[in-house]
């Protein structure tokens, strides 16, 4: 974890509200691993003080990426700045993916919407290439198709109003594979990031298929290093159960450790 | 140039620590900042057992602050000194424990086991949270139930006492005195101030429990004036906060009455500020010739003013 004023080298629209920003940080980029995020200080939000946490996208040569959405007033100014601007970056941040190793596991993904950005470098770092199932509302919603074909990675996506790939949701194409797997199921492990009813959904097949799970949660956060208590979840511990911090026992966290009785 | 205060009998080598429970406790920010460096590491409140805390969400943006309601997440006295004090007791400069319990009797019990435990720089008797049902800030209300929190922990320990004041009072002269009285070392003006906030689009609180505490820059001319207040009442030193950012902000602090500042929300957004603040402070002093940093407590000048209708 390091806090560094970075230099935005590019800031431009990828699909309608979807934007992506390369950050050159050459302190930064190679300590980052899949699943971390950055906390980004957006300087000119003024009266609007936190940090906002993203996850990292791409990372290449002294730079990395986010790819982000317009949601509030946060990104919106965000994504008015301009190359040649700075931001003030703590990361990389949280505990990230576990990157298989070769000959090990295959991985399945499961992304909904901009939750497929976090899932890039796992997929770019795995020595076994698997499938990226990706799920989002229109086809605006699907994004960095091309980006994960260029790695050899399968991409079979869903939208909701059947606009792009399968109608419907991105569990479904998921359950077809595990039920009749061109891999050995049995040597799966999914890897999910979008929204939580999502990451529940992709968590209850985990545990009907006895597969091992690893979930990127998405909290509202606030420091983002662990001091302050904001993003906890409620994660069991043997009967008992306790809260965890999102920003630092996670944002990834395993399936069967999450307690979603209590999750929203 | 002296920029050492006194706090009771403990020595900062600075007057600049920390807010309790904006800082963890002091590890997570080691990798970020030179802990060395500040005055004091001030710890997130802990009472005797483990408290799970308030549900999410905990935390929201508002304009120039934030509202929290943790509900004082923490380890208990035996999980804090476990996980925690070999790192802490290894720093160079002194810790202030924030304690708290429900009732008189917890109060003390807490301050006996960090007065045998040894090592300790100061207590801070949290008095003043608002976000909990039972203790907290009743006992920072109430000039009866302070002065027997005070005198409780007076009588068990040794240590030097800070009373964390809340803000949420009519009279803070009146309580600040009763700290003193009780045998108080210190008072930290101030907590968080009771607040809410609602989410227009879904009609619901943005905190899970429903209030929680306004901090932030928002709170700072209030806290200023709260520290006015009781440094009048007082001859005891006052650690001030409440929006600090800045050396600025800091300055303005002492010059209320401030002895001794502390940086709270800032530390979420930027880890630096403690540092930036004593960097700050010094500057100021260099190049107002001012050698000691203890001339500028209290330094604010009240001019006479005349009614010219």
């Amino acid at each position: 974890m390091l806090e560094q004023t970075v230099t935005i080298v590019a800031n431009e629209r990828d699909t309608d509200s979807y934007f992506r920003v390369v950050l050159r940080a050459p302190q930064i980029t190679p300590l980052i691993q899949p699943g971390q995020f950055a906390h980004v200080r957006i300087l000119p939000l003024k009266d609007a003080l936190l940090r906002r946490p993203f996850s990292i996208f791409q990372v290449a040569g002294d730079t990395f990426s986010i790819l982000y959405k317009t949601v509030g007033k946060g990104t919106d100014v965000l994504s008015r700045m301009r190359a040649g601007e700075e931001l003030s970056v703590i990361a990389p941040l949280g505990h990230g993916f576990t990157v298989p190793k070769t000959g090990g596991e295959t991985p399945l993904l499961v992304a909904g919407g901009y939750g497929m950005a976090a899932m890039y470098l796992l997929a770019q770092r795995s020595p076994q290439k698997g499938i990226v199932f990706v799920g989002g509302r229109r086809r605006v919603d699907i994004l960095c198709e091309k980006e994960f074909t260029a790695i050899g990675w399968e991409v079979r996506a869903t939208t909701e109003d059947g606009s792009h790939g399968e109608k419907g949701l991105v569990t479904q194409p998921l359950l077809a594979e595990i039920q009749n797997s061109k891999f050995k199921i049995q040597n799966c492990r999914l890897f999910a990031c979008g929204p939580t009813p999502m990451l529940k959904a992709v968590g209850k097949i985990a545990e009907d298929f006895n597969l091992p799970a690893e979930l990127s949660m998405d909290e509202h956060m606030c420091c983002g290093t662990g001091v302050c208590l904001t993003c906890v979840i409620s994660v069991k511990t043997g009967d008992s159960c306790e809260y965890q911090r999102t920003c630092t026992e996670g944002p990834v966290f395993d399936s069967r450790q999450i307690l979603w009785e209590a999750a929203k | 140039m002296n920029l050492s205060v006194k706090i009771g009998k403990l020595t900062m080598q600075n007057p600049v620590t920390v807010a309790s429970g904006t800082f963890g406790y002091g590890a997570e920010y080691a990798r970020l900042i030179d802990l060395n460096l500040l005055g004091a590491v001030t710890v997130k409140g802990i009472r005797l057992n483990p408290v799970p805390g308030n549900p999410t969400p905990r935390t929201a943006e508002t304009a120039s602050g934030m509202l929290n309601a943790i509900g004082l997440q923490g380890p208990g006295v035996d999980g804090f000194i476990k996980k925690y004090w070999s790192f802490l007791k290894s720093l160079k400069v002194p810790t202030i424990i924030n304690i708290w319990g429900t009732t008189v009797e917890e109060y003390a019990e807490v301050a006996r086991r960090f007065d045998a435990l040894g090592g300790v720089g100061a207590l801070e008797l949290n008095v003043s949270c608002p976000n909990i049902k039972a203790g907290g800030a009743q006992f920072g209300t109430d000039v009866k139930l302070l002065a027997q929190v005070v005198a409780a922990c007076r009588q068990v320990t040794t240590l030097p006492l800070i009373t964390k004041m809340s803000p949420n009072v009519p009279n803070i002269a009146e309580l600040a005195k009763a700290a003193e009285d009780a045998g108080s070392d210190a008072l930290a003006v101030t907590n968080s101030f009771p607040a809410m906030a609602i989410d227009i689009h879904t009609l619901k609180p943005k905190l899970a429990n429903i209030t929680g505490g306004l901090t932030g820059p928002a709170i700072k001319p209030i806290a200023i004036k709260l520290v006015w207040e009781a440094a009048k009442a007082v001859k005891i030193p006052i650690i001030g906060m409440g929006g600090i950012q800045s050396a600025d902000d800091a300055i303005e602090f002492l010059m209320a009455g401030a002895t001794a500042v502390a940086v709270g929300t800032a530390n979420f957004y930027e880890p630096q500020t403690p540092l930036q603040v004593i960097t700050g402070i010094r500057e100021f002093m260099e190049r107002r010739k001012i050698s000691d940093v203890r001339e500028i407590t209290g330094s604010v000048v009240i001019p006479k003013t005349e009614g010219r209708c």
